[in-house]
């Protein structure tokens, strides 16, 4: 790789991956860095498409540029007689319409390969690791986990992606989180990210790029890594990354977009060149035990509001500065009293879906707690599974009669009730025990409140009808 | 994008941690393909009821603040999503700046795309601004960005940093994509040169 800026320094992985992008640098040490992969979807580059219009420009490298709709879509089995809600059609429609004036490519909602933008990306092989990858959502962090610099960007720079296939960057600073050691038995890729932000705060890596590094991070599956690094956000750091493997390796084999034959020898060549040195420089490091974490949920409307599922609801005066009346408003927002075990917490709903765990290895989580089991009386329970082609393998090994006989509703792929674009919400007051990434007020629906928390926690929670300590549960006889 | 020189205008008080883009603007209103007309919905779920009444002890309901210009708020302004209707809401109101102790990577960027300033301060000032921002509209605050000074209404000033490319797109109300645009040999050339390295890409 002699085109490759070398740096006699010790590098982080971040920094590797930056240098390799680099396109021109200013005396100011603003970049611009290239972009390998810029995903899109439909509600937030339609005023970014509408300006290469009004300006007359192209799109850069459309095969580089992969569309989907996913926030709008209906998850309903009958939407393809179309979108009723006028607002979201236009906007589906726009994205169709852009995608084909512009020559990009596209999955359109009646392709079997349509689901989540950050769930297809990986799963056709888009995303690969050293890259760029950027789209117009903040859970881009997701294909970190692939030892890709991924993060979300506004409009404005969907809009400068679109047009020179650049954006201009200062470097963020480098975070590294280790989680050593191994995780208990029912303690997942969710518990620890939850139980990281627990730790750091929402603000914690506001700045920074964060790697995950340490055994437990090591041995989680490719999944179990997107679901960390699609939360590196919640924990305000824009992108997060974990460095490319054997797993990793084995999971882009083969996929529709990865690189093939000698191709694929010089990328897996380049591709173990990129780990963080050992006497990397590193701006903030924080480490947790992987014994040490437990199942995890939220009690509040925001991320960092994360607790051990054996905790009970703190109370304001438990915190301290702007925290305490943060505390109080969630306190409210929520329903809930201090002092209340976590697992006293009834639920209304279940929703089992979104980039941070709707693939096939969260499906299966979540079936193995419900074979033989019902939904509690007066739960409600959806399952969107992130993209056509993980559906497809559900069926294909029968999860879906797992949920449908335990009275959960089979849906089709899309972000859903994760942020209640489309008609799946949460009505005021109803208590949602969900696998996606953000409890904030309104999120699921107005008034809604959420708890996040692991596919096999929210499982659970649907089948005892409150929140329930998921490694009890399953001890029990059926 | 419109210029930010100097800016003297109300400063509306926020005291509360973590105001995350959802409540800023909720999802409901992100459906719009426009840029413009999100002001009416800024805050909308702490603003109004369901009936849309507003809610009269919201701040930016109060009659002191309803012309405010500049949003005094906690740590971590704008954390959540990467949705540029959250600026382009606050800017749609009428809101050109925002002090606070941190802001979410994202919005902090996002603002600086369309014409409004993100002014990072320290605690203590931030709570002395806070308290100014709390007397209401004869308090009025000026943010020089040349000079790079928040002035409360009694004359306490505070010197705040900002990243000198960004403050003179920002002086200039300059368009970044015409910028790099003038680099199209130097991005030619980069991709030249990956073709090579990394042709998989």
């Amino acid at each position: 790789m002699t085109t490759e800026p070398q740096s006699a320094a010790a590098r982080t992985l971040y920094d590797k991956i930056w240098d390799a992008h680099v396109v021109d640098r200013q005396e100011d040490g603003t970049c611009l860095l290239y972009i390998d992969r810029h995903l899109v979807h439909e509600v937030t580059s339609p005023q970014a498409f509408e300006g290469l219009r009004m300006t007359g420009r192209k799109v850069r490298a459309p095969e580089r540029t992969i569309a989907v709709p996913d926030h709008n879509v209906p998850t309903t089995w009958d939407r393809e007689q179309g979108i009723d809600n006028e607002e979201s059609r236009i906007q589906v429609e726009a994205l169709d319409r852009n995608a084909r004036e512009f020559g990009v490519v596209y999955y359109p909602v009646t392709d079997i390969r349509q689901g989540i933008v950050h769930i297809i990306g990986p799963e056709q092989g888009w995303t690969l690791p050293g890259m760029t990858v950027v789209c117009g959502d903040s859970h881009t962090s997701t294909h970190g986990a692939f030892g890709a610099l991924a993060h979300g960007i506004g409009t404005s720079e969907v809009e400068h992606v679109l047009a020179t296939q650049t954006l201009i960057q200062k470097k963020s600073k480098n975070m590294k989180v280790e989680v050593t050691g191994r995780l208990a038995p029912g303690v997942t890729a969710k518990d620890v990210v939850l139980a990281i932000i627990g730790k750091t705060g929402t603000g914690g890596g506001t700045g920074h790029v964060i790697e995950y590094c340490g055994e437990a991070i090591r041995n989680l599956s490719m999944e179990g890594r997107m679901t960390i690094c699609n939360m590196a956000i919640e924990g305000g750091a824009r992108a997060g990354l974990i460095a490319p493997d054997q797993t990793t390796f084995d999971y882009v084999k083969g996929r529709p977009h990865a690189p093939k034959g000698a191709q694929w020898e010089a990328a897996v060549n380049w591709w173990k060149t990129l780990f963080s040195d050992d006497d990397a420089h590193w701006d903030k490091v924080v480490t947790l035990r992987g014994e040490d974490i437990a199942p995890t949920i939220t009690w509040g409307t925001s991320p960092e509001d994360a607790l051990p599922i054996t905790a009970a609801v703190p109370a304001p005066e438990d915190f301290t500065g702007g925290k305490v009346e943060a505390a109080r408003r969630s306190l409210d927002y929520m329903g809930l009293t201090p002092g209340t075990p976590l697992t006293d917490i009834a639920i209304d709903a279940v929703f089992i879906g979104s980039c941070t765990n709707g693939r096939i290895e969260d499906l299966r989580a979540a079936a193995q707690i419900l074979r033989g089991r019902r939904l509690a009386a007066g739960v409600r329970g959806m399952v969107v599974p992130g993209s056509g082609l993980v559906r497809a393998q559900a069926e294909e090994e029968g999860l879906d009669q797992v949920f449908k006989d335990a009275g959960f509703e089979w849906r089709l792929a899309g972000c859903s009730m994760c942020l209640g674009m489309n008609p799946d919400q949460l009505a005021p007051g109803e208590r949602c025990a969900a696998t996606s990434n953000r409890n904030f007020e309104g999120r699921q629906g107005y008034k809604g409140r959420t708890h996040l928390m692991s596919p096999a926690m929210a499982a659970a929670a649907g089948v005892a009808g409150h929140l329930v300590d998921v490694r009890e549960f399953a001890a029990e006889t059926v | 994008m419109d210029k930010f020189t100097t800016l003297t205008g109300i400063a509306a008080p926020m005291p509360l941690v973590n105001i995350d883009t959802d409540m800023i603007i909720p999802k409901q209103f992100l459906k719009t393909i426009q840029r413009s007309g999100l002001g009416i919905n800024l805050f909308d779920e702490l603003r109004y009821d369901r009936d849309g009444n507003e809610l009269p002890d919201f701040v930016l309901n109060q009659p002191a603040y309803r012309q405010a210009e500049i949003i005094v708020a906690g740590d971590n302004f704008g954390c959540g999503s990467s949705r540029e209707h959250a600026p382009w809401a606050l800017l749609d109101f009428g809101i050109r700046c925002v002090i606070s102790t941190s802001f979410a990577d994202i919005f902090f960027n996002n603002c600086f795309k369309n014409g409004i300033l993100p002014v990072v301060l320290p605690q203590e000032a931030v709570d002395v601004l806070m308290e100014d921002a709390r007397k209401g509209a004869n308090a009025r605050m000026t943010v020089d960005l040349e000079s790079q000074t928040v002035t409360s209404s009694d004359g306490v000033s505070f010197a705040f940093e900002v990243d000198p490319f960004r403050k003179h797109c920002l002086l200039n109300g300059l368009d970044d994509i015409g910028l790099t645009m003038e680099k199209a040999p130097v991005i030619e050339s980069y991709e030249t040169r990956m073709a090579q390295a990394r042709p998989w890409v």
